[in-house]
């Protein structure tokens, strides 16, 4: 079956154009998370450095993709849902940006580590870094699916990186009192497990919006409607 | 008030039931079976020849007139049927008032066209009329404009001025309903926006039921959405419920422009 | 390749030849109509004064004025127009907003009206001999009067109803064009205002197109007012000192009038000045009738636009 598209085809050819500018931001992002990993993995400062160069080139997409999402809503007027793709468009570039921000975060971090003794027992990032990666792969599939199912699989599954997150933490604390060289080590380290979780939380947020702009349902802030409601009637 | 989506609905005003229309041996309405919610702007759209104007003209029975149609189902005004044998048409238009696309101010003056549905209905003292001009003039916001020429000719108005005389002319006889059939297709934007502030007003005190072929238009002025298509209708449902998520894809295909 | 702007010489001397043309048919009607006014002036105005205008003629029609013929012409085409124009409005008003589109009756009558206009004037004399004063007015003589002969014969009111239905096409056609000028929004809006289908037609159609319908009775009148043969057989008298009083009278008409002294004139040479003075009359009656006709529809159109 084909799409049916809009009579307008200039209209129809900004659309493509946002979605994507939108697909190539996110691959963005996603090599920066990649390579901010590799850095961190391979205590590689060149690979580090690329992230922050990269983090750049994020922030820059999202300025140009605002801007055109702006033109649209002023010259087309979008309603239903090409109205619900453009406002979640704003939402995902922010969300998208903050992921270039956080990479870049880890990258720095890493850099940081560098020339330090690694802590003993080792911190092993892996499952929890695996996990992150893969939430923004799949959401950002399932933007480009308009695939809601998947959309919400990736919501239900933050609750495991949240799980993740949290044992990593208790084990840093658990090490309790520490040397000041050790400190040093540590404190990244932990920049960079919160660095993970939050990149996991934006990848939540792109899967919300992808789960609005395909149904037309709001799946956010499921609690706070349901207190507001509970408090009319 | 604010209308949000936890109000519960408004009383039916209008009630059509299995309501057809044909010209000749051509079917070109229904049957639609519909509630127009009271003091609430209902906005009917799709594209030409999808019934909506012939869905306006059956509220008012202004399909009478055409000798072809027949029109067969039920429309209650206040649970009163309106296609009764008993009824008189004449009576119905009067309840229902109607402004049409083209403004169409009788040449004669500007009192004189607010005052002509009072003045065919019954006799009255002249100060009575002079009194019902001046509040119809002034629920049309038009009253400042023309109060100190009223004597001139109608046809020297501007094209917005003009509409809104035409709904002052309209709402003289006080009509529990408004019928618009695209009232501000042909006039400037700023003129339309003094249009669509209006019928914004009137919509506390009247039923208004408008046909528009802008969809934008049809998104700021009302809070229900009738989409019709090949004369039936489609989908209805709150106005921001039709712009923000319709349920059917023929309505999506329409508002969002992938139609033909 | 160049873009070619310069006027060439062949669409410049189309443009004059046919600037030309134009002009050389403007020069045609404009002068024509120049000729017969300046020469019926100049000549006609010798013998114009107020006791030609006044008086009877005399002296077997070689002096005295024209007096009863601009009574008798004016008391025609009043009674005329009394008779002609109701009725052809109210054709019109039937035909164009109460009969159905495709009604065959409404059909029928418009093919009349159409032939009624093409019929030559003459026959129009004899159909007012032959049905109003054989037919119709015998019968009043005999059912009403007892017998007495009073309309069994020429006179001004059969004179005047015949020329009303010779004029009804002009006034019907002219009224259906009116009517047709309405726009139908108009008649939608008060149909929408609760007004009934009488009221539709009596209080905004008819006002919105009564100035085409007073033109259309205005050239009806003055066509009335020119239109000779048929009086010949229906009421016209060849002279007649005394103005009419009665219906059944007979009268002086001033084209008439002008027919009798081109023709029947003992002496042409001494009626020749009569003749063009009641020329000129006759001229400027009908020119001031179709200027009245002008000057009302401008008016009502400047009343309200």
């Amino acid at each position: 079956m084909t799409q049916p598209v809009h009579t307008n085809r200039g209209f129809e050819h900004e659309l493509t154009t946002l979605r994507e500018r939108i697909l190539l931001m996110g691959g963005r992002a996603e090599e920066a998370i990649n390579s901010a990993l590799g850095s961190l993995e391979d205590r590689d400062v060149a690979l580090a450095e690329r992230v922050k160069a990269m983090d750049d080139y994020i922030d820059r997409d999202e300025l140009e993709i605002d801007e055109l999402a702006q033109t649209i809503l002023a010259t087309r007027q979008p309603v239903a849902s090409d109205l619900r793709f453009i406002t979640m468009s704003l939402k995902i570039v922010t969300d998208l940006e903050r992921i270039g921000d956080l990479a870049a975060n880890i990258a720095k971090r890493s850099i940081e580590l560098v020339g330090m003794p690694p802590l003993t027992p080792g911190v092993n990032f892996g499952p929890l870094a695996k996990r992150v990666q893969q939430s923004l792969r799949e959401a950002l599939d399932s933007f480009v699916e308009r695939n809601a199912d998947k959309a919400l699989a990736i919501i239900e599954a933050d609750r495991e990186i949240d799980a993740m997150n949290a044992a990593l933490f208790s084990d840093l604390i658990s090490r309790g009192s520490v040397d000041t060289a050790t400190l040093r080590v540590l404190i990244p380290t932990t920049s960079i497990a919160r660095s993970l979780e939050r990149i996991g939380d934006h990848a939540k947020n792109l899967a919300e919006e992808v789960v609005y702009m395909v149904r037309g349902r709001d799946v956010r802030h499921r609690n706070a409607i349901r207190h507001s409601r509970g408090d009319q009637s | 008030m604010e209308r949000t989506s936890t109000t519960p609905p408004p009383s039916v005003k209008l009630s059509i039931r299995d309501l057809q229309v044909s010209y000749g041996s051509k079917r070109a309405l229904g049957p639609i079976s519909v509630d127009i919610y009271e003091r609430n702007v209902t906005a009917l759209i799709g594209p030409s020849g999808c019934g909506k104007s012939t869905f306006l003209r059956s509220l008012n029975r202004m399909n009478d007139l055409v000798p072809s149609a027949q029109i067969e189902g039920s429309v209650k005004l206040d649970g009163t049927e309106l296609y009764g044998a008993q009824v008189d048409p004449v009576g119905v238009r009067r309840r229902i008032g109607m402004v049409f696309q083209q403004s169409n101010p009788f040449p004669k003056s500007i009192a004189e066209n607010v005052a002509y549905g009072l003045k065919i209905e019954k006799k009255l003292q002249k100060s009575e009329i002079r009194d019902r001009v001046e509040q119809a003039l002034r629920r049309s916001a038009l009253w400042e404009e023309v109060k100190d020429r009223l004597d001139e000719s109608a046809l020297r108005l501007s094209g917005g001025q003009q509409q809104r005389l035409c709904i002052a002319r309209a709402l003289a006889v006080n009509p529990d309903v408004l019928l618009m059939d695209e009232p501000a297709s042909a006039l400037d934007p700023i003129a339309t926006a003094r249009i669509e502030q209006l019928i914004h007003e009137l919509s506390a005190s009247v039923t208004v039921v408008i046909v528009t072929h802008n969809l934008q238009q049809a998104a700021r002025v009302s809070s229900y959405t009738a989409f019709f298509y090949l004369g039936d209708l489609v989908e209805y449902n709150r106005t921001e419920v039709i712009f923000r998520n319709p349920s059917q894809e023929k309505t999506e295909e329409y508002v969002t422009g992938k139609f033909g | 390749m160049k873009l070619k702007l310069k006027r060439t010489k062949r669409n410049a001397l189309g443009d004059i030849a046919l600037i030309l043309a134009s002009a050389l048919a403007l020069l045609l009607v404009i002068g024509s109509l120049a000729v017969i006014v300046i020469d019926v002036g100049i000549h006609g105005y010798e013998r114009l004064s107020w006791a030609f205008l006044t008086e009877s003629p005399d002296n077997g029609m070689m002096g005295g004025g024209i007096f009863p013929a601009i009574v008798g012409t004016t008391a025609m085409v009043f009674l005329m127009t009394l008779a002609g124009v109701p009725i052809g409005v109210a054709t019109a008003v039937y035909l164009h907003e109460y009969a159905a589109p495709d009604s065959r009756f409404a059909k029928l009558v418009r093919i009349a009206v159409q032939n009624l206009a093409g019929v030559p004037s003459i026959v129009f004399g004899l159909f007012g001999l032959g049905f109003f004063i054989q037919w119709v007015g015998p019968g009043i003589d005999r059912f009403l009067l007892g017998g007495a002969r009073m309309f069994g014969q020429p006179g001004i009111l059969w004179a005047s109803l015949t020329m009303a239905v010779l004029t009804l096409p002009v006034v019907i056609v002219a009224t259906e064009e009116a009517l047709s000028n309405v726009p139908n929004s108009v008649r939608e809006a008060a149909f929408a205002l609760g007004a009934t289908k009488f009221q539709v037609v009596a209080t905004v159609v008819v006002p919105q197109s009564l100035a085409g319908i007073l033109t259309g009775g205005i050239l009806a009148v003055s066509r009335g007012a020119g239109e000779v043969a048929p009086l010949l057989f229906t009421g016209a008298a060849y002279f007649l000192p005394e103005l009419p009083s009665r219906f059944s009278d007979q009268f002086m008409h001033l084209g008439y009038h002008v027919y009798v002294l081109s023709t029947q004139s003992p002496d042409v040479d001494a009626t020749q000045p009569i003749l063009y003075a009641t020329v000129l009359v006759l001229l400027a009656l009908v020119f001031m009738l179709n200027l009245t006709a002008m000057v009302a529809r401008s008016r009502m159109r400047r009343h309200f636009a």
